[in-house]
């Protein structure tokens, strides 16, 4: 098999198994090292003093009383940031997030901090540090800080995407456009047109592991950081740049991770803490704690959608507009443009035109979260759909299906489909048996269909065979819910041994060459796709060994089950070898046997799901209890399908708490009330009922195994198939997330006053 | 003025010394070394820091270090005998009841505390039992599966 050969009609031995995961143990016994778990040799704490004002310009910052507070080490202020030199916009916003310059643009903006011998020191010296503040207006809602009175958040705020470019500054910060044919033309042909304007609220992440890292700054320049990421060495190299320090230099190693579905991708307190130890010279380890999380790191956008979508009579979608409107707290980012394009991704559209356009306001600066921005765009297209198969008569799911993307589609976004899985899902969602079981009293069953694109990009890994024939593969990827499982996997079957044979280890970013994070759906596709070449070369050299051994031409050995074949005229009579009899010789054949590969994965293939819900409503209390949750996904080609299910099942979790409870609630002063789990309620085990799988393989042309990413997709259709069964329930069109008892109850009452 | 504390931890007498006002998920983390007990909340919500004390299921994170002195603590550290893991904890890695593994150690001793008094319990009352535990990762569905695996395993023994 050549070293890309890709898949075809493989029948796998390893891929596909269930076994136990390799780092589960550690997992289970309380050993395993997570984010706050870990300590350096002379640390110090670290702590944050934040901005307690939604939108304020910094007057000044006097911190000499703390610095003298016996105990404290070092104290940073953004004036200890030198950005001098640093052009790139993205990272001078993460620096600004990181330690408000001038202005604290949101409840919880980092102004100070502080490294101390102990937390009790350090908590104590943020009281003596005394920031002066002018207060400014503020703006927490996304169409608000549209309209025309609304509070200017950057002055510098020119809207990047438009032709002219704007000379007066607003906040909106980035305008972005996808879409192809003629969406006036399509709305004539339609026998209905329906528009409307749907709303999501913000969510957080959530992990229960609140962010951690201790890092440790030398005179020399060197560095260490250990930390809990989703990317350790993108992690290092912005680091690196913050800094002005050498990459090669920063070591970074991840700790195991406690949950980061995106939040962990972004810098929050790393840079601080490196900058407060090399003040200090000493380590600074730092911690976050449930209420900084809250208010200071990565939730998702709050969003306002209005969507227009017209349908003939016998169930053609002719046209498709959306304008969608996501607040990306008060930096920009790209996060509508995602919405954009993933929200008409489903179908096959002669006209789709959509618009993104990103809204600073005075709420900490949004981040990825697990598919991110195509929650909300589903939430109000799906919901739509169901609205429009009513209006014509016709089963929403036959609808979908009459109107699903497939092989050779051009995607609303830009790009033509090559194999997908939309119609596979709604086929075998409309098979399912969860479709025809019979409803309760106040329940109502509702669908949705969901898209994300998985990523690929950099990854790269080493695989070394030991003397005694078993392998190491060290890859660059963290390990968030079985990784190390699934790559075992992976090398178990290319080099045709046993599972327990392979041992999957996380390099520090000293040991292996730049790896992109973990996101994106990107780590099992890239990595394994990288782990699958390095065994490839390692194979190629066991077989350039075994000609030595057997002193044959290279050409007469074979590969097949993890054992060198003599082959041609002259080797036929050489019983096989295996990996273990050709490592054992290693020291006369050539020394060590290992693979290095390093790729730039293409081709992650798009994936797709269905989901199915029934839901109770309470008429009188608006109370609403999930019967009954039936997740349908493509996967590819599942590597270890209980870990696929179990991402399936996370996700649908995740959108069920989003759906119904879960929002970012602000006061009039633009302070968050709920930074906490008591009143930003996620889903709790009794909330929820058992959440059924089903997967699909349909395979990715562009991996050898036909693998697609699976951890994103599962979190996009929950909003808008519990939107539609609370509105099969109800009778009442629901376009507000999340769907609380109070907002289901109003909704409701204002259906029956308009009756 | 610190405070010194003497408890029984899985069975091991431990002497530490704490702050008056530090709490015991403070103190079994950073004096005594039990890392295994997370810290997701600090505030009682999550179930991260569970342990037992003299039998009971508590939030480490709402008790002070000082109220254990003289009593009995269980962490997930103690929880396998030896080399032999606990049901819980085999049932736990065969279901892939975890996925990060943060809320893991959490969940398997307040899962333990329920087993304790409900040998058979439903899958209800499961769920119910493990609502003050958060997982942000699984969807609880394989957690409650391996727990009810668990119990049929250990009404066997
Ligand atoms: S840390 Fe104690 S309940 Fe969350
Ligand atoms: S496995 Fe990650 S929080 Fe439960």
């Amino acid at each position: 098999m050549g070293i890309d050969t890709p898949m075809k009609d493989r029948v796998f031995k390893s891929v596909g198994t269930r076994p136990t995961r390799p780092d589960g143990i550690d997992k289970v016994t309380g050993r395993a090292r997570y984010g706050a778990d870990f300590n350096m040799p002379g640390q110090l704490h670290g702590s944050i003093l934040r901005s307690p004002h939604a939108h304020a310009s910094i007057k000044s910052i006097d911190t000499t009383k703390a610095e003298k507070l016996k105990g404290v080490k070092a104290v940073v202020t953004s004036k200890d940031f030198k950005t001098k030199g640093i052009t790139d916009p993205d990272l001078l916003d993460i620096i600004d997030n990181c330690m408000a310059s001038k202005t604290a643009y949101y409840d919880g903006h980092a102004v100070a901090a502080v490294a101390a011998v102990d937390a009790k020191t350090a908590r104590a010296a943020l009281k003596l540090i005394k920031v002066v503040y002018k207060k400014l207006k503020h703006v927490t809602d996304v169409d608000e800080a549209m309209s025309p009175g609304a509070p200017l958040i950057n002055k510098k705020c020119f809207t990047q995407g438009v032709e002219p470019a704007p000379t007066k500054a607003s906040n909106i910060a980035v305008r972005s456009e996808f879409g192809h044919g003629n969406v006036s033309e399509g709305f004539q042909q339609a026998d209905i047109v329906i528009k409307r304007t749907y709303k999501t609220g913000q969510s957080h992440q959530g992990y229960i592991e609140p962010h951690a890292c201790v890092a440790s700054i030398s005179p020399d320049g060197s560095g260490e950081m250990w930390v809990c990421t989703q990317g350790h060495f993108v992690f290092r190299q912005q680091c690196a740049e913050i800094l002005g320090l050498d990459a090669a230099k920063l070591r970074v190693t991840s700790s195991e991770i406690g949950g980061g579905f995106g939040g962990k991708t972004h810098l929050w307190l790393e840079p601080v803490a490196l900058l407060l130890s090399r003040k200090a010279n000493r380590p600074v380890k730092l911690v976050m704690s449930r209420e900084d999380v809250f208010r200071a790191s990565g939730p998702t956008s709050t969003t306002s959608i209005d969507v227009k979508m017209g349908v003939t009579k016998d169930g053609v979608i002719t046209a498709a507009e959306a304008e969608l409107r996501y607040a990306s707290g008060p930096y920009a980012g790209a996060w509508a443009s995602y919405g954009a394009m993933t929200s008409f991704a489903c179908y096959d559209l002669k006209n789709v035109k959509t618009v993104g356009l990103d809204i600073l306001v005075n709420r900490p600066k949004t981040t990825a979260y697990r598919a991110p921005s195509a929650p909300m765009a589903a939430f109000a297209v799906e919901s739509m759909i169901d609205e429009l198969a009513d209006r014509i008569d016709m089963d929403a799911i036959d609808l979908r299906i009459k109107n699903a993307a497939k092989e050779g589609t051009r995607s609303s976004y830009g790009p033509v489909y090559g194999p997908i899985g939309i119609g596979a899902t709604l086929d075998a969602a409309k098979k399912h048996p969860h479709m025809k079981a019979p409803l309760g009293p106040n329940q109502g069953r509702g669908m949705a269909c969901g898209f994300w694109f998985n990523f690929g990009g950099q990854s790269c890994t080493d695989l070394n065979i030991s003397p005694d024939g078993t392998a190491t593969l060290t890859f660059g990827t963290i390990d968030v819910g079985g990784a190390r499982a699934s790559m075992s996997l992976v090398v178990a079957e290319e080099l045709g041994i046993p599972y327990d044979k392979v041992k999957a280890v996380i390099a520090d970013t000293g040991s292996l060459g730049h790896n992109e994070m973990t996101d994106g759906s990107r780590g099992t596709f890239a990595s394994s796709m990288s782990a699958i070449r390095s065994c490839r070369l390692a194979i190629d050299d066991m077989r350039q060994r075994a000609a030595t051994m057997w002193d044959i031409d290279l050409d007469d050995v074979t590969w097949e089950n993890g054992h060198a074949h003599a082959g041609g005229s002259s080797g036929s009579n050489h019983a096989p070898l295996s990996i273990a009899d050709i490592a054992a010789r290693a020291h006369k054949t050539g020394g060590p046997i290992a693979g290095h590969a390093q790729i730039v994965a293409d081709g992650a293939g798009v994936s797709f799901a269905t989901h199915i819900c029934d839901i109770e409503v309470d008429p009188d209390t608006g109370q609403t209890r999930v019967v009954r949750y039936t997740v349908i996904q493509d996967a590819g080609k599942a590597v270890h399908p209980t870990y696929v299910e179990g991402q399936f099942q996370g996700g649908a979790a995740q959108g069920i708490g989003w759906a119904l409870n879960e929002e970012y609630i602000y006061g009039k002063d633009g302070r968050l009330e709920n930074p906490g789990f008591l009143d930003y309620r996620i889903p709790v085990c009794s909330d929820l009922p058992m959440i059924d799988t089903q997967i699909l393989e349909i395979p990715n042309p562009n991996h050898p195994y036909g693998i697609r990413g699976v951890g994103e997709t599962s979190i996009v259709p929950p909003l808008a198939a519990i939107g539609n069964a609370v509105s099969n329930a109800t009778h009442v069109r629901m376009t507000q997330v999340p769907m609380s008892a109070p907002r289901i109850l109003s909704a409701i009452h204002a259906n029956k006053d308009s009756d | 003025m610190s405070v010194l504390v003497n408890s029984t931890i899985n069975g091991d007498q431990y002497e530490f010394v704490c702050e008056p006002d530090e709490t015991l998920l403070d103190a079994l983390r950073d004096r005594v070394g039990m890392t295994g007990v997370k810290e997701g909340c600090g505030t009682g919500d999550c179930g991260a820091c569970s342990i037992t004390l003299d039998g009971a299921l508590v939030c480490s994170c709402l008790v002070l270090g000082a109220e254990a002195e003289g009593r009995k603590i269980e962490t997930v550290e103690g929880m396998s005998d030896g080399d032999k893991l606990h049901p819980l904890q085999t049932k736990f890695l065969e279901h892939a009841a975890l996925q990060c593994g943060v809320c893991t150690p959490g969940f398997l001793i307040a899962a333990k505390a329920l087993l304790e008094k409900n040998p058979d319990p439903s899958e209800e009352q499961v769920r119910y039992a493990l609502a003050g535990n958060l997982c942000r990762c699984t969807g609880y569905d394989k957690i409650v599966r391996a727990v009810l695996a668990a119990a049929k395993q250990m009404r066997k023994a």
